[in-house]
């Protein structure tokens, strides 16, 4: 007996589509969004990216491969080894949060993941889309020369709200 | 687990219909494989999935999209014109491998 995998081919008509608001700019928070983004992607599902408030220095070209992780105001937050928590009233002190991005960058590439520019690339690639958002731009004073080539669009609410009909949504 | 003759040959293959066996698998199978799933395979398809099999011969799993792209040189882009939609699944089941564990 020949059994063939269901690679729902044929469901082009009906097509799952996926869009995600990435509205956090810390390292940690930006990357739940790229995970599952691209992970739609190679299912073959349509994928939107919006960026919007902080998830926008993802993709501001001044801000993106600086982003980073603090352990301020992160009750849950241990360290790497053992189950060692970091006492809040230390997370404050100078160098903590340089010192715990360093980290979580490292055991991010440990794994073989991308940093997030290049996972966008990477999503992009896969045929991903990026949008920016109208009103974070105007309170930051900034246009499409800001932000990646790539972004296809700085749209507003209701342009997103048009675009996403019928889309799952995952709000970051 | 199920037993399918692909290619005249016996092959064991998984609920999915993945084959579970590396030492079975040839290029006869793979061609068989692809064209189960409506793939006509040209040597840029044949030069992905030799370097997947070479791969999981030296790391013991299917090498991601990602992997496919930094470590053997075939960009996303172009795996998703050779395998449209699903590059990951599609070549994993040609090259007669498990689906990519990793999630990037």
């Amino acid at each position: 007996m020949t059994i063939i995998p269901n690679f729902d081919d044929d469901d082009d008509d009906e097509g799952r589509k996926l869009a995600i608001i990435c509205s956090k700019g810390n390292l940690d928070m930006a990357y739940p969004g790229l995970v599952l983004g691209n992970a739609a992607l190679g299912e073959g599902v349509e994928t939107h990216l919006f960026f919007t408030f902080w998830g926008f220095d993802m993709i501001t070209k001044s801000r993106m491969h600086d982003l980073k992780f603090s352990p301020v105001g992160n009750t849950a937050m241990h360290l790497p080894m053992k189950d060692l928590r970091v006492p809040q009233a230390l997370a404050p002190m100078p160098g903590m949060t340089g010192m715990a991005t360093k980290k979580m960058k490292e055991q991010i590439a440990d794994l073989g993941i991308p940093e997030v520019p290049e996972f966008l690339d990477q999503i992009v690639a896969a045929g991903g889309h990026l949008w920016a958002c109208r009103m974070s731009a105007d309170m930051q004073d900034l246009d499409e020369t800001d932000l990646r080539d790539d972004v296809e669009g700085i749209i507003n609410a209701a342009d997103f709200m048009e675009m996403t009909k019928g889309a799952q949504l995952l709000f970051i | 687990m199920p037993v399918a003759t692909i290619a005249g040959q016996e092959i064991h293959i998984n609920d999915e219909g993945y084959l579970t066996e590396y030492d079975e698998w040839n290029e006869d199978v793979g061609q068989e494989l692809a064209q189960n799933i409506g793939i006509d395979m040209t040597d840029d398809h044949w030069a992905v999935i030799r370097f997947l099999r070479e791969d999981y011969k030296e790391k013991g799993e299917t090498a991601t999209t990602r992997r496919v792209d930094k470590v053997g040189g075939f960009p996303t882009k172009q795996q998703f014109q050779l395998f449209p939609k699903k590059p990951g699944k599609k070549m994993s089941y040609i090259a007669g491998l498990p689906k990519p564990h990793g999630c990037v």
